[in-house]
């Protein structure tokens, strides 16, 4: 009776154990994040040229602005504008939804950090982004 | 004592459990998230497409 009340304890014990191991690794292929990315990627090929161009850059908190708007030929700003926003509108949401996908909706503000990082260190050399003091060109 | 080992294990399992939810819920995987974000971002940015295997198969069937 005393073993048994034993090994239940131990098998418990490790039953809640088990998710703190598989926390080490972030899920990143669920069908919400796998839609949102597909937008993402969609978008690309129409903001490439305005990060080149340094009409469109990098935030510090993980989206992208307008920050010269005189960069875009002015029947294309209000295009600009609605990709930008809709460019945002995606990255929030997979900020969020990874966030959630990992049980943890409170690491939504690390991984917007995290990717903050991450979308500089990847940026093509010549695109924009935003530090502490201001606009800096890779 | 033997009335004792029991209790003494379910402190010492109540402890591990405790301690195993603060984890969860304190430690942010910071390195593997480096990595996930990389690996998203080279999917949105397309990086590995441009540099990789899929261009050398697209000229291929170009020249036909």
């Amino acid at each position: 009776m005393n073993r048994l009340f034993l090994s239940a304890i131990f098998a418990l014990s490790f039953f809640f154990m088990q998710p703190a191991a598989m926390a080490a690794d972030i899920e990143i292929n669920t069908p919400a994040i796998s839609a949102i990315k597909n937008s993402m990627q969609a978008r690309h090929n129409q903001l490439a040229p305005h990060y080149t161009s340094g009409a469109v850059g990098l935030t510090r908190d993980g989206l992208i602005a307008v920050r010269d708007a005189k960069a875009v030929p002015l029947k294309d700003r209000q295009s600009v504008n609605t990709l930008v926003a809709a460019e945002n509108k995606d990255r929030n949401a997979l900020y969020k939804e990874i966030a959630i996908a990992n049980q943890n909706p409170q690491w939504e503000s690390d991984i917007r950090n995290t990717f903050a990082q991450r979308w500089v260190e990847k940026a093509k050399a010549g695109w924009w982004y935003q530090t502490a003091s201001g606009w800096v060109q890779k | 004592m033997k009335q004792h080992l029991p209790a003494t294990l379910l402190a010492l399992s109540l402890a591990s459990i405790l301690s195993a939810c603060v984890t969860i819920n304190i430690y942010f995987p910071a390195a593997a998230a480096e990595k996930a974000a990389d690996r998203l971002i080279d999917e949105v940015w397309q990086v590995k497409e441009r540099n990789g295997m899929s261009e050398p198969a697209a000229t291929e069937s170009e020249t036909k």
